[in-house]
């Protein structure tokens, strides 16, 4: 016996063209630019206070510790570095025109700080894929 | 300068990252807090376990 799927526990997503009305790009690109920002812009504020905090510290951190801010990419470990701090968007522009963070590594905790500042970033990349996928209605 | 040793900062990267992975992952709140559990006791127990590791291997 065929057993019908039962749909009202499935919240529907955004399908057609109610999903590619307005800005669909915008949750994303302000969730790089501002941690968190994509998931505020979509009324989601818990989800995005906890990506924003997270994110914000780690970044922070890194920085506290002196971690290294790529700033140019001479070999493939300097430009895989500067693809993961770039993923912080303002936050790594505004550091670099601070001048925070080193510009060598020379004791263990500045290489901790190093990898916190970059994962920081691909963390918050990841965080702006998911907004967008919430915008799409590709994730509820 | 902050300095933690090399545990808090572990600890602390293990709570950023799976609260991050907790939410982006799943859907419900109560599955996105069980999955970020999941993911810190995995970040701090595979850190552990690959210490001793090193330690008994180390001449």
């Amino acid at each position: 016996m065929a057993i019908a799927p039962n749909n009202s526990a499935v919240s529907k997503p955004a399908t057609g063209k109610q999903a590619q009305q307005g800005l669909v790009y915008l949750p994303l690109i302000a969730g790089w630019l501002v941690p968190g920002a994509g998931h505020f812009l979509l009324g989601k504020w818990v989800r995005g206070a906890l990506l924003a905090v997270s994110i914000i510290c780690m970044f922070a951190l890194g920085i506290a510790m002196q971690g290294k801010l790529y700033s140019s990419a001479q070999d493939i470990l300097d430009m895989l570095g500067m693809a993961g701090d770039l993923g912080n968007g303002l936050l790594f522009l505004i550091c670099r025109l601070l001048g925070l963070g080193a510009n060598q590594v020379q004791i263990v905790t500045q290489d901790y700080g190093t990898k916190f500042i970059v994962v920081a970033g691909l963390l918050n990349v990841i965080a702006a894929v998911d907004a967008h996928n919430l915008r799409t209605g590709r994730k509820s | 300068m902050f300095q933690p040793s090399h545990f808090a900062a572990l600890s602390l990267f293990a709570l950023f990252a799976s609260t991050v992975f907790g939410i982006t992952m799943r859907e419900t709140p109560k599955r996105m807090f069980r999955y970020g559990a999941y993911c810190f006791v995995l970040f701090l127990g595979s850190a552990v376990a690959l210490s001793w590791v090193m330690y008994l291997i180390a001449p």
